[in-house]
C-alpha cells in the first residue's frame, strides 16, 4: 500500500524550496552584475590633468584628454563672447537650468573667465565629438559660429549651448577645473577640490 | 536504399538498429526530415530559412577561425585583424567571409521577415514560431552589433559609442546603466574585452537555442505556404496531406540549389565587391579608433539603418529611443495587430496589399536615408516615412477585421 500523498505538506515544501532557491540565485547573480561596474583601474584613470594655455592663440582650441574624454579649452574673441547674447531665443536652455556645470559655469558663457571655455567635448544626444566650427556661415547660412556634432546633426553656440529643434536635450557638459595661473588651468578640480 | 528502409521502419542496418535502441535517431530523422510533411507549393521566398540556418553555420566556423588569430586587446586589436587580413594564410578570405556573411545574414533575414508578412506566416497557429523568429532577429542584432567593435577601428568605436549612449536616455538609471554596460566611463579595453565574450560565446549559444525553439515551433504546427490554407485538413486514406510533400527528399534537393545559387553570389561578393561599396566594411573603420575624434560621418552597417534613421528623425533623445524600441517591439506583436481571418496576400483586401506596399518602401527609404548625413530636408523625409512606418501597424490593425477578400481555395494552386 502506497501512503496517500499529503498535498499540503508537498505543496510547501516546493514553495520552500522555491524560495530558498530564489534567494540563492539572487545572491550568486551579485557578482555577476557587479562585475560589470567599471573596475578599481578604470576610476583610478580619472586623475585631473593640468594645461598650459600660455600658446593658445585667439580663437584656437585645444583638446586634451580627461577620464577618456575630449576635454576641449577655446579661447574665444570678444566679439564671439560679445555675441552670445544675441543667440538667446534660439536656444532651448540658455539658463542651463537643464544643463550638467558647476555652479560657477552657471552662467551665459558657461565658464569662470568669458575669455575661456572648457568643456566636455561629448555630445549630449549621442556621446559623439561635436566638431569646433566658429565662423559664420560654416554649417549653414545662419550659423553664427558654435560647435556642430556631424552624427546627428545638433549645433551648439560658442558657450556650448545647444539649440531648439536639434536631438540633443542638453548643453555640453562643463567639467569641474579650476585655474592655477593666469595660463594654467586644471581640469578636474574645483576650487573645493576634487570633482 | 537504405533510406528507403529506414522511411519504412522495416529492416534497418545494424548499426542503426544499435543507436536506435539507445537513441531515438531513426524517429527523430523522420519526424523532422524524412516524413516532416511541408505544402508542395513552396516558391522562391521559402529558400531563405534555410539560407539563414546556412549563413549561420558560416558565421559560426569562419568566427572560431577568426578568435585564432583576433586580439581582443584595445591595443592589438585592430592591428591584429590587419595580420589576419595580410599575414594569416586565407585569413582574408575568413574574415571576408564573416564580415560579408553579416550582411548576408541580414539579407536572407529581411526576406524571411518579408515572406512570412506577406503570406501571414505569423498568423495563428505561427504566432510562436514568428515571436521566436523575432527573439533570433533581436539577438542576431546584438550580436552584429558587438562583433563590429571588435576591429577597433574608427567606426567601431564611435558606432558603439552611439548606440551604448542610447540606454543613457532612459531616466534616473539610463547614465549608470551605460556605465555598467561599458565597464567604463567611455568605450574602452573593458568594453571591447566584454564584448569579444558576449559576441563570441554567449550570443552564439542564444541564437543557436533559439533556432532550435523556432524549429521546434514550427514542425509542431507545420509550414504555412504562399496560399496560406491549411493542408492538414486535406488528408489522404494514410493521413497525410495530400498537398504535403516529404522535406527529405523534395525540400532539401531544392534547399540545396538555392544554397548552391546563394554560394555563387556570396562568392562573387566576398571576391569581387568584399566592402559592399563602404556599405559592409565602412571606409572609417580602417582607420584605428580614436576616442579624442569623431569621424565626420556616422553611419551603422546597411542593416541598421532603417531603425537608425527613426532615431534620427525624433528631435528628442528619449522619445527618439522609444520610437526606434517601438519600431521592432510592433513587429512582435503583429500576430494580434493583424485580425484577418484570411493569411495570404494572394487572397486579401487591397487594404492591405497597398498597406505591405507603403510599409515596404518606408522601410527602404528610411533605410537609405539612414546612410546619409541629416540635413533639414532629409530629416523631414525621416520623419514622414517613419510616420508611414508606425502608421502600417496601425491601419492593419484598423482595415484587416474589415478587408474584402478572396475566396480560399479548398487545395494549394501552383
Amino acid at each position: 500500500m502506497t501512503e496517500p500523498v499529503n498535498q499540503k505538506r508537498r505543496n510547501f515544501l516546493v514553495a520552500a524550496t522555491g524560495v530558498v532557491g530564489a534567494v540563492g540565485a539572487t545572491f550568486v547573480a551579485v557578482p555577476f552584475v557587479a562585475s560589470w561596474k567599471p573596475s578599481e583601474k578604470a576610476q583610478a584613470a580619472g586623475a585631473p590633468v593640468d594645461v598650459d594655455l600660455s600658446a593658445l592663440a585667439e580663437g584656437q582650441m585645444l583638446t586634451v584628454e580627461w577620464r577618456g574624454k575630449p576635454v576641449w579649452v577655446v579661447r574665444r574673441p570678444q566679439a564671439s563672447v560679445d555675441a552670445l547674447t544675441g543667440v538667446r531665443d534660439k536656444l532651448r536652455d540658455p539658463d542651463s537650468a537643464e544643463s550638467l556645470q558647476p555652479d560657477f559655469a552657471k552662467n551665459e558663457y558657461r565658464s569662470l573667465k568669458p575669455e575661456y571655455l572648457v568643456m566636455v567635448g561629448v555630445c549630449t544626444h549621442l556621446g559623439c565629438a561635436p566638431l569646433y566650427k566658429p565662423n559664420a556661415g560654416a554649417i549653414s547660412a545662419d550659423w553664427q559660429g558654435g560647435f556642430f556634432c556631424p552624427c546627428h546633426g545638433s549645433r551648439f553656440d560658442m558657450a556650448g549651448r545647444v539649440y531648439k529643434a536639434v536631438p540633443a536635450p542638453t548643453n555640453l557638459e562643463v567639467p569641474p577645473y579650476r585655474f592655477l595661473s593666469d595660463t594654467m588651468v586644471r581640469i578636474g578640480e574645483n576650487e573645493q577640490g576634487v570633482a | 536504399m537504405s533510406e528507403q528502409k529506414n522511411l519504412d521502419g522495416a529492416s534497418n542496418g545494424r548499426l542503426l538498429a544499435w543507436i536506435d535502441e539507445r537513441f531515438p535517431l531513426t524517429q527523430v530523422w523522420n519526424e523532422h526530415v524524412a516524413q516532416y510533411y511541408a505544402p508542395k507549393n513552396f516558391n522562391f521566398f521559402y529558400f531563405f530559412g534555410a539560407l539563414a540556418l546556412l549563413v549561420l553555420v558560416n558565421q559560426l566556423v569562419t568566427g572560431i577561425w577568426l578568435t585564432m588569430s583576433y586580439k581582443p586587446d584595445a591595443q592589438e586589436a585592430f592591428n591584429s585583424v590587419e595580420y589576419i587580413m595580410r599575414d594569416v594564410d586565407w585569413g582574408w578570405l575568413i574574415r571576408y567571409m564573416h564580415s560579408t556573411g553579416a550582411s548576408a545574414f541580414f539579407v536572407v533575414i529581411y526576406f524571411h521577415m518579408f515572406r512570412g508578412i506577406m503570406y501571414g506566416s505569423y498568423q495563428k497557429p505561427r504566432e510562436l514560431v514568428w515571436i521566436i523568429g523575432m527573439l533570433i532577429f533581436l539577438v542576431l542584432m546584438a550580436e552584429a552589433f558587438m562583433g563590429y567593435l571588435l576591429p577597433w577601428g574608427q567606426m567601431s568605436y564611435w558606432g558603439a559609442q552611439v548606440i551604448i549612449s542610447l540606454f543613457g536616455a532612459i531616466p534616473f538609471i539610463g547614465e549608470a546603466m551605460a556605465t555598467w554596460i561599458r565597464g567604463d566611463f567611455v568605450i574602452s579595453d573593458v568594453t571591447l574585452n566584454r564584448f569579444f565574450a558576449l559576441h563570441v560565446i554567449a550570443l552564439p549559444l542564444v541564437l543557436v537555442l533559439l533556432v532550435y525553439l523556432h524549429i521546434v515551433a514550427l514542425h509542431k504546427v507545420g509550414s504555412n505556404n504562399p496560399d496560406g490554407i491549411d493542408i492538414k485538413k486535406n488528408k489522404n486514406e494514410q493521413g497525410l496531406p495530400k498537398d504535403g510533400i516529404p522535406f527529405h527528399p523534395y525540400y532539401s534537393v531544392k534547399d540545396m540549389f538555392g544554397a548552391s545559387v546563394f554560394m555563387f553570389l556570396f562568392a562573387v561578393v566576398i571576391f569581387f565587391w568584399p566592402e559592399g561599396g563602404g556599405f559592409f566594411l565602412e571606409a572609417p573603420n580602417f582607420e584605428p579608433a580614436d576616442p579624442m575624434k569623431t569621424p565626420e560621418h556616422i553611419a551603422p552597417v546597411w542593416y541598421f539603418t532603417p531603425f537608425y534613421a527613426i532615431l534620427r528623425a525624433v528631435p528628442d533623445k528619449l522619445l527618439g529611443v522609444i520610437a526606434m524600441g517601438m519600431a521592432i517591439m510592433f513587429l512582435f506583436v503583429l500576430p494580434w495587430l493583424d485580425r484577418c481571418k484570411v493569411r495570404s496576400i494572394r487572397y486579401r483586401g487591397w487594404q492591405f496589399k497597398a498597406n505591405l506596399s507603403l510599409f515596404v518602401v518606408s522601410f527602404l527609404v528610411l533605410g537609405y536615408l539612414g546612410t546619409q548625413a541629416p540635413t533639414p530636408f532629409l530629416t523631414l523625409l525621416a520623419q514622414i516615412f517613419t510616420f508611414t512606418y508606425f502608421a502600417f501597424f496601425v491601419i492593419l490593425w484598423l482595415t484587416s477585421p474589415m478587408e474584402k477578400t478572396k475566396p480560399l481555395p479548398e487545395r494549394v494552386t501552383g
